[in-house]
């Protein structure tokens, strides 16, 4: 038992929790813990905007794996946190945040800066509270952590009034967290791992789909295993990119809306389906009753409430995908023997081979794709791509190749635009000595630009490649191809010039014209010891395809 | 085929239960019938009983919805079948005379009711039972003239040993 104030509470919590750094900014109701962090405590990064603060603790959570913190005032500081906190919570990524709130008996007289951040987050947290005494800070920081991180991981605010800040209380750290509604099933049934072993073994054409959760539970390892030895092909899902080395001969793609054609086609074709945390989202199955309609569908979660949720499961298995993938290995490895090839191999080599006849490539032009490739080139195995929401996200899904886990992140199920920046910045502060590079668009980049400041001041050095269309191109796109080219409030105008703008903060900025240009250009970001913002025109007319149609099946794909 | 469901739910006893709760119901669009909230045998934990309409998938979301919420302890389905199903209804009647208010009286006695308050011109009646009675108890009011009428919703209990309790 220690004698102390709540915010000093705070503090040494987060420091016992292995807090190594906090995005925030400090207002009003924050100013005790501010005043505490002056001291001491972990490194605090101030960053230019709540939202950006939200969006660095979730980079530097989905790169780490750790929990990432991020701290804001009440009222527009806390609400300024809630697209990052929805963001967070749509991709199962454990984050914690801390908000300042009013004095206990201001609470609900509509306080100068009181919003009601609990109830505005409740259905966008997996837990939040509002402390009324300071003595329960440490049990709460406590069971924050560990709610935010295990299970299906998400995030966790904490609402602190400032009179608990500065109140007086014995403090007694807790070892252990008992939340009695809140067990995660990490083991898998038994039976349920029979039945799906004997269900792969009759298979002639099994399928693996590897969504976030292999990412979150570092199940890329089992599922490359149990892969080979059935001969599936892997796709993944937005969110599962990166689960599985995209250079393995089983890899097939990305499906879904913007998804590899060879993945999209052969998913539909499959008979059984393996897949592994996955919500089945439908940008990830087109038309749900078209999606594998002939194939029994495999469900791995270890949130029992996504079986069944969207799509229909044959066979669930709510568990960590890693120990579940591992007990289906473990059952198959002696029923299966290992083969070399098998029909279904054969189909998906020779689709293959036809998609690869068939796809034109200009290597010279400023295209999305040759950027992109030379990206991949510029970085090592292990540097990391964050990206913007649009059409920027979806050409990196298609042709930014993956080789490690958590090296690709983006905003899957919220699609923030504006959140591929402050991510960069958040995995940079994880993984200092690997360069990370934002693929952007320039409408994306203008909604949390300001925060280049951030990166300048704090020392966080990215890169960020604007595919720069002067547009809103994916509503653009969609406007070419469902709205008969009628373009409503698309047009962006060839404002800000990016190279000044970076300049005006201290960043680097260059423009280029060529492929080879770029190549050059990205060479030296990657090295470079300050932020380089690369503007690349590109063509306003430059679509994503192939394009599933909303309401239309995997296979139904748009190509012009 | 859609029906009623009546779902049992053991939760923490704590401010703002019910809020996650109802929001949950709302944000998922999941359609209350019924909600009732009260103590428990345990002063820590608090018992709600949910009556939702849908299929059987729909009610298969709403109890892993339901076990998904932190402060939720347990979450059952009760069977219809297995269970006693109460529902508490006050009725004021309308009663002018008092030819009206001995018959009112005559049919507060066969639903085994209780006249709770008289005054010169109404009658307020307690009824309980099944959701079923207490429907056909107001429907005959009506003839009489209905004032006011405020139903408890549902609780409901398993039937013999079958219970829905957390273990200490």
């Amino acid at each position: 038992m220690r004698e102390m104030i709540g915010a000093q509470a705070l503090v040494e919590a987060l420091k016992r929790e292995n807090v190594q750094v906090i995005f925030g900014i400090p207002g009003g109701a924050i100013m005790p813990v501010y005043d505490v962090l002056y001291d001491s405590g972990p490194r605090h990064i101030l960053t230019r905007h709540e939202q950006c603060a939200g969006h660095m603790a979730d980079g530097y959570a989905r790169v780490s794996g750790k929990v990432g913190v991020c701290m804001a005032t009440s009222g527009p500081g806390a609400t300024n946190l809630v697209t990052a906190i929805t963001n967070a919570y749509m991709d199962s990524s454990p984050i914690v945040a801390v908000t300042g709130q009013v004095p206990r008996p201001m609470v609900g007289k509509d306080a100068f800066q009181e919003a009601d951040i609990v109830g505005i987050t409740t259905p966008v947290t997996k837990y939040n509270y509002q402390l009324r005494k300071a003595v329960d800070i440490p049990r709460v920081v406590k069971e924050a952590f560990y709610l935010a991180s295990t299970g299906r991981p998400g995030p966790v605010l904490i609402d602190l009034p400032k009179d608990v800040q500065t109140e007086v209380a014995d403090m007694d750290f807790p070892e252990e967290v008992n939340v009695r509604g809140y067990k995660p099933t990490y083991e898998p049934h038994p039976l349920q791992v029979k039945r799906a072993a004997e269900l792969l073994t009759q298979s002639e054409r099994p399928m693996v789909l590897a969504g976030g959760g292999v990412r979150i539970s570092d199940a890329s390892q089992e599922l490359l295993t149990l892969a080979e030895l059935l001969l599936a092909p892997v796709a993944t899902t937005l969110m599962g990119k990166g689960t599985i080395p995209e250079n393995h001969p089983l890899y097939l793609g990305g499906v879904g809306m913007h998804g590899n054609p060879e993945a999209n086609t052969l998913i539909i074709e499959s008979d059984v389906l393996l897949a592994v945390g996955t919500r089945f989202s439908d940008r990830t199955t087109g038309r749900l009753d078209e999606f594998c309609p002939e194939a029994k569908i495999i469900h791995i979660d270890i949130d029992a409430a996504e079986i069944r949720k969207n799509a229909k499961a044959d066979l669930p298995i709510v568990a960590d995908a890693k120990r579940a993938l591992k007990a289906i290995y473990d059952a198959l490895i002696q029923k299966v023997s290992r083969r070399e090839s098998s029909p279904w191999l054969e189909r998906v080599k020779r689709l293959r081979e036809h998609v690869a006849s068939e796809a034109e490539v200009e290597k010279a032009a400023l295209k999305p794709s040759n950027v992109i490739a030379e990206i991949r080139k510029a970085l090592p195995e292990d540097g990391i791509v964050t990206t913007e929401v649009g059409q920027n996200q979806m050409w990196a899904y298609l042709h930014f190749k993956v080789f490690k886990p958590r090296t690709y992140i983006t905003s899957g199920g919220l699609g923030t635009m504006g959140f591929g920046f402050p991510a960069a910045l958040g995995a940079k502060v994880a993984k200092p000595d690997v360069p990370v590079v934002d693929i952007a668009g320039d409408g994306s980049f203008m909604m949390t630009e300001q925060d280049l400041a951030t990166s300048v001041m704090e020392d966080i050095p990215v890169t960020v490649v604007i595919l720069n269309n002067s547009m809103l191109g994916m509503v653009a796109q969609w406007q070419r191809l469902f709205y008969k080219r009628r373009y409503s409030q698309v047009q962006l105008g060839k404002v800000p010039d990016f190279v000044k703008l970076a300049e005006a903060y201290g960043a680097k900025g260059v423009h280029v014209n060529s492929v080879s240009a770029f190549a050059e250009a990205i060479g030296e970001a990657a090295k470079a010891d300050v932020t380089t913002v690369i503007d690349v025109p590109i063509s306003p007319e430059e679509d994503v395809f192939p394009i599933v149609p909303s309401g239309k099946a995997l296979n139904e794909m748009m190509w012009e | 085929m859609t029906q009623s469901y009546i779902i049992a739910v053991i939760v923490e006893h704590r401010p703002g239960v019910l809020y996650r709760v109802s929001n949950m119901f709302r944000r998922r669009g999941f359609n209350i019938e019924s909600i009732t909230v009260g103590p428990t045998e345990a002063s820590d934990l608090a018992r709600m009983t949910i009556t939702v309409n849908g299929d059987e998938a729909l009610v298969e979301q709403v109890i892993k919805q339901l076990q998904k919420l932190i402060e939720v302890v347990k979450v059952s389905k009760l069977e219809p079948m297995e269970t006693v199903v109460r529902e508490l209804a006050l009725i004021k009647v309308h009663t002018p005379d008092s030819k009206v208010r001995s018959d009112v009286v005559t049919y507060v006695d066969i639903f085994r009711g209780r006249v709770v308050d008289v005054s010169h011109e109404s009658i307020t009646a307690e009824v309980t039972g099944t959701t079923d009675k207490i429907d056909a108890f107001i429907e005959l009011m009506r003839a009489f003239g209905v004032k006011e009428v405020a139903r408890t919703g549902i609780t409901a209990l398993g039937r013999g040993l079958k219970s829905v309790r957390v273990e200490a």
